[in-house]
């Protein structure tokens, strides 16, 4: 059997995904030893698939998860004694104490700040997942406004982490941004702080 | 509504169950029986998935969002509807890919037709003749621009083409499930998938051959074909 470059070009798709008769198979490879051209759009597709196929390809925005969860959170119905509600109102009690200890944070035992006219933040969450821009010395959560120099890049990273290196909290994004949430959060699961 | 009854009845899974598929059983099932938390766990393990398939179709990453997030919070609403007929993912991404396409109606953004739009699908494709693309690390993706280069050029194509590659090479969906996902016949699916890796290979071959990882400026060094 010989195999024309058009029948080769029709058919190499199916090559890749193992789909051609034994027979055209080996015609193919027959062919493609042999002309240059062919071989080129051979490999040309093995890496197109390979490279699309990795899963790094497409990533989630920052704060993805975080968003999405939020949303199944106002989505799903509120229960009486679930761990879930138990967890919730605890996460709850947590922002509210970050939001009031990042308005009231003192430099006591804070490594030294990045800018010297900053306000170090204490006892933020820790775990907080938050945003640092390239050249900036505040952290920020997801979708604050006031992040600048987003052209520079931006960094994600743990508000401990952050807080180490000589970041401060942005107070009016944190502030707000932990007041509203608690308050949302409190307002859905109310029965169990009552 | 429609859409996911449309599912219930396609890809019947007889295969053996492993165990993440058990846990994935068990955990719809608690779900269904009262306790929405653990749709959390369910879907954690699909959701960069999930956007990627919105934001194959949108283009945009806010529109992607967007998108796949109600595409979750529809399947959360929907899954009692879910029977186990079909893979959790793949009736997870065609809700994605229904409401991503839905959109994508709406804001008549295919007003411009990308590349390949028009052609006939059926017709001859003639790759270009090229040197050799030689092969490309894996580790090619850890670059930003790499990536970006690889979604522009996704994004080029017409959405025919790219919503089957997308299924098949991003999703590593089956012939079968892309051609059930989409409405349209396995030889279609192969058609499209045919056309569609070969403009693909045909837009990134200039850009990503010949030791282009060496060079900073990868873009500026295409080859003069």
């Amino acid at each position: 059997m010989v195999v024309t470059c058009e029948q080769v070009w029709q058919e190499v798709s199916n090559y890749l995904e193992g789909g051609v008769e034994p027979e055209l198979r080996i015609a193919m490879e027959g062919h493609i030893r042999q002309c240059k051209r062919c071989a080129s759009v051979l490999e040309g597709m093995r890496n197109v698939v390979e490279l699309y196929g990795d899963d790094q390809l497409v990533r989630a925005p920052l704060g993805f998860s975080w968003r999405l969860r939020w949303k199944l959170a106002q989505a799903m119905p509120s229960r009486r004694g679930t761990a879930f509600g138990w967890l919730v109102a605890v996460a709850a009690l947590g922002l509210i104490v970050g939001s009031l200890t990042v308005a009231n944070s003192s430099a006591r035992s804070q490594p030294a700040s990045l800018s010297e006219h900053a306000q170090p933040g204490q006892r933020v969450p820790g775990d907080l997942v938050v945003l640092v821009a390239a050249h900036s010395k505040i952290f920020h959560v997801a979708g604050c406004a006031f992040i600048h120099d987003k052209a520079g890049g931006i960094q994600s990273m743990r508000a401990g982490q952050a807080i180490q290196a000589g970041y401060v909290p942005c107070v009016r994004c944190l502030g707000q941004y932990l007041s509203n949430v608690a308050g949302m959060v409190i307002k859905k699961h109310a029965w169990v702080l009552a | 509504m429609a859409m996911l009854m449309m599912v219930e009845g396609t890809s019947s899974v007889n295969e053996p169950v492993g165990p993440l598929e058990a846990r994935q059983r068990e955990l719809i099932r608690r779900v269904q029986n009262g306790e929405p938390e653990k749709f959390y766990e369910l879907i954690r393990p699909f959701e960069r998935r999930v956007y990627a398939a919105a934001f194959s179709i949108l283009r945009n990453p806010s529109d992607a969002e967007d998108a796949a997030q109600e595409a979750i919070l529809k399947a959360f609403a929907n899954l009692r509807q879910f029977r186990g007929e079909a893979r959790f993912s793949t009736w997870l991404i065609q809700i994605a890919v229904n409401e991503a396409r839905m959109r994508r109606r709406k804001d008549h953004a295919d007003v411009m037709e990308p590349i390949g739009e028009r052609e006939d699908a059926e017709g001859v494709y003639t790759p270009r003749d090229f040197a050799d693309w030689q092969e490309v690390p894996s580790e090619a993706l850890e670059r930003k621009e790499v990536r970006e280069l690889l979604l522009e050029a996704l994004a080029s194509l017409g959405s025919k083409y790219r919503e089957v590659f997308v299924l098949r090479d991003v999703q590593h969906l089956s012939i079968e499930e892309t051609s059930e996902m989409l409405g349209i016949s396995a030889a279609s699916v192969k058609t499209r998938l045919l056309r569609a890796r070969l403009m693909l290979r045909d837009l990134l071959a200039p850009k990503l051959s010949g030791g282009w990882f060496s060079r900073l400026g990868f873009q500026k060094g295409s080859k003069p074909w």
